[in-house]
């Protein structure tokens, strides 16, 4: 609505001179703003797609000096020894096995979402639908979770996985998010509130058990804020960085991509850093949120502007 | 709370066995409890559980090797009282949350209102909204190489433009901290914009008609109408990006630790109280010690919170 009204002050015959000039500044302005936001992304590829040697000389052009695939050949392990020592002038560079790291981020990230998101939706059902004793005072419970920082119960969490034997274990590193979030719980139970009740009143009184009412009426109804709320917790889980880094600090096999890339950069050498190795790394990290990204941003962004927190 | 809700007693037809239904309708424990039992078993274990026995620990000298600690009072408190590193690591940390809010807050509320005033396209709220989907780490990387004292391609830049030759971000002890904090403007201006862009479309379009009808310009109309009308909503996002700064920690640890360097450099002047906790818990091994300063933490977030809540009277909109 205001986005009418705004382009008539601006562009209409009423405009006055001041008001164009302020629209047009406010346009190169959010330009700028986009330029900054988008440009790292491009220079991280501009990096990986060039050698070492040209970088530390300071080759600051806007295309790769030398164009290379090599990089990320290197970082998926697909590259021969001599094609590794052409790239770094190194025999053995730094490198971490992304493929692993992929794969754990994978499991980690998929099963948390799909344990989070059902879980957290059955207790939005009972906190939207259904009536018990203390019902409310358990919602307020919960959502008292949101003022914990994550650091008060990440050391008490660290020594509990410590009794159950789940250091450097997927489960460990799985635990804390898989049975619900205080945020997940809040977010499906707001949706679930504003579904309208008379289909499911008709069903009860068919005989309809609750059970079969969540899975046939709610969940199919509330489909569309379920994904949203899955690509969120999805995207959480696979940027989560402090708790794997804890809780599987050893073993390779379950790290997920975040704490590897982070070892990679500790296991460098500072004299000459492999930038295009790291870039070509980071890059390819952030792949799967940038496919998520094109896949369901409209939604994302939607979202925001919907639930207003996160 | 009475057992039926207005809506519910309009839409259900009234016949003998009402009652029956109603109770069918609502479930009660029975029926709750088999819904809410994977949440409680989540919440108990992973959020009730660890902020008890937090607290306990935060009275003992737990030893994470031996897993095992003895009950020691308040001496991890008095230790704190007196831990100069303590407060050195909360300066640091109140330094870091001033510019990185500063900063974002005045860039978001700027990007917000120049999106409303110009354009709903969906890709652009996107474009600014990609650096927050972005692992921390990915965000720590993209910007230790952007921002390298010999190579970097924005210290070129800015060299360029005539900043000194010896210009220096993360190997700074003055600028190590503005950086960081800068790194995370980058990170969350497109996201708290989009929260306050929601925010602003509540504000209705006739009022900025009427402005224009008046004459007013772009940024008259900035200062006198979508400033005062957006105070409920700039409460609430303040509210969480300011809790969520002063926990800053990734960002510090993949710049500052990497290649062979101490996180929390150079000499500890980044070390933010996050990374604090986190040292003093995994490489100190003294979990009793890291649990006391996490409870001072939650205790100078919930003070922080309630004075922000007071100062910005966050429930009142002038829009009445």
């Amino acid at each position: 609505m205001s986005s009418t009204s705004g382009s008539m002050a601006g562009t209409g015959g009423s405009g006055s001179v001041g008001q164009r000039v302020g629209r047009l500044t406010a346009w190169l302005i959010l330009g700028l703003i986009l330029f900054i936001s988008i440009f790292p992304f491009y220079w991280a590829l501009r990096t990986g797609l060039s050698f070492n040697r040209e970088l530390l000389r300071g080759d600051q052009s806007i295309l790769p000096p030398d164009l290379t695939w090599l990089n990320f050949k290197r970082v998926l392990g697909l590259a021969s020894v001599e094609e590794v020592r052409l790239a770094t002038d190194r025999e053995n560079s730094g490198s971490f096995d992304y493929l692993l790291a992929l794969r754990n981020s994978v499991i980690i990230a998929t099963v948390i979402t799909a344990g989070q998101v059902f879980f957290s939706a059955m207790a939005a059902y009972a906190f939207s639908r259904l009536r018990f004793k203390g019902r409310d005072q358990l919602f307020f419970l919960y959502l008292t979770g949101l003022m914990v920082p994550p650091i008060f119960a990440l050391i008490p969490n660290l020594i509990l996985m410590k009794n159950l034997g789940w250091l450097n274990s997927f489960q460990g590193i799985v635990a804390p998010f898989f049975l619900m979030t205080p945020f997940a719980v809040f977010f499906l139970r707001q949706f679930f509130l504003g579904i309208n009740r008379s289909l499911e009143e008709a069903a009860i009184i068919d005989g309809a058990s609750h059970f079969t009412l969540f899975r046939r009426v709610i969940l199919p109804i509330a489909a569309p804020q379920m994904v949203t709320l899955a690509v969120l917790t999805y995207v959480t889980a696979w940027n989560e960085f402090l708790w794997p880094l804890v809780v599987a600090p050893q073993d390779e096999n379950v790290q997920p991509l975040t704490v590897a890339l982070n070892s990679f950069t500790t296991q460098t050498p500072g004299t000459q850093p492999d930038w295009s190795g790291l870039m070509a790394g980071t890059l390819l990290a952030a792949l799967p949120v940038l496919a998520i990204f094109i896949a369901f941003g409209r939604r994302l962004v939607d979202s925001i502007q919907f639930s207003g927190i996160k | 709370m009475t057992a039926v809700s207005p809506d519910t007693s309009t839409a259900t037809p009234r016949t003998s066995k009402g009652s029956k239904q109603l109770q069918n309708l609502t479930g009660g424990w029975p029926v709750a409890f088999w819904f809410l039992l994977p949440s409680m078993i989540g919440f108990g274990l992973f959020f009730l559980f660890p902020t008890i026995r937090g607290l306990y620990l935060s009275l003992t000298d737990w030893n994470l090797i031996a897993n095992r600690g003895e009950f020691i009072g308040l001496e991890n408190y008095r230790k704190l009282v007196d831990d100069q590193r303590f407060y050195d690591s909360m300066w640091r940390t109140l330094k870091y949350v001033v510019i990185n809010i500063g900063s974002q807050t005045v860039l978001a509320i700027l990007i917000a209102s120049m999106m409303d005033r110009l354009t709903r396209s969906s890709v652009i709220r996107g474009a600014l909204l990609l650096p927050w989907l972005m692992p921390n780490v990915v965000v720590g990387l993209l910007w230790l190489w952007m921002l390298d004292g010999s190579v970097g391609v924005v210290t070129e830049f800015l060299q360029w433009l005539g900043f000194s030759d010896d210009l220096a971000f993360f190997t700074s002890t003055t600028n190590v901290i503005p950086t960081i904090a800068a790194i995370n403007t980058w990170k969350f201006m497109g996201y708290t914009a989009l929260l306050m862009f929601a925010g602003l479309q509540t504000i209705p379009s006739t009022v900025y008609e009427a402005a224009a009808m008046d004459g007013a310009t772009e940024f008259q109309m900035f200062r006198k109408i979508t400033l005062p009308l957006m105070r409920p909503v700039l409460a609430l996002v303040l509210v969480i990006t300011i809790i969520g700064s002063f926990q800053v920690f990734d960002t510090v640890l993949v710049t500052t630790g990497g290649f062979g360097n101490q996180p929390g450099g150079p000499v500890n002047a980044s070390k933010v109280i996050y990374l604090y906790i986190y040292q003093n818990a995994i490489d100190f091994n003294d979990l009793g010690y890291a649990a006391a300063l996490s409870v001072v933490l939650v205790l100078v977030l919930m003070v922080v919170t309630f004075f922000q809540l007071r100062l910005l009277r966050a429930g009142e909109s002038d829009l009445a």
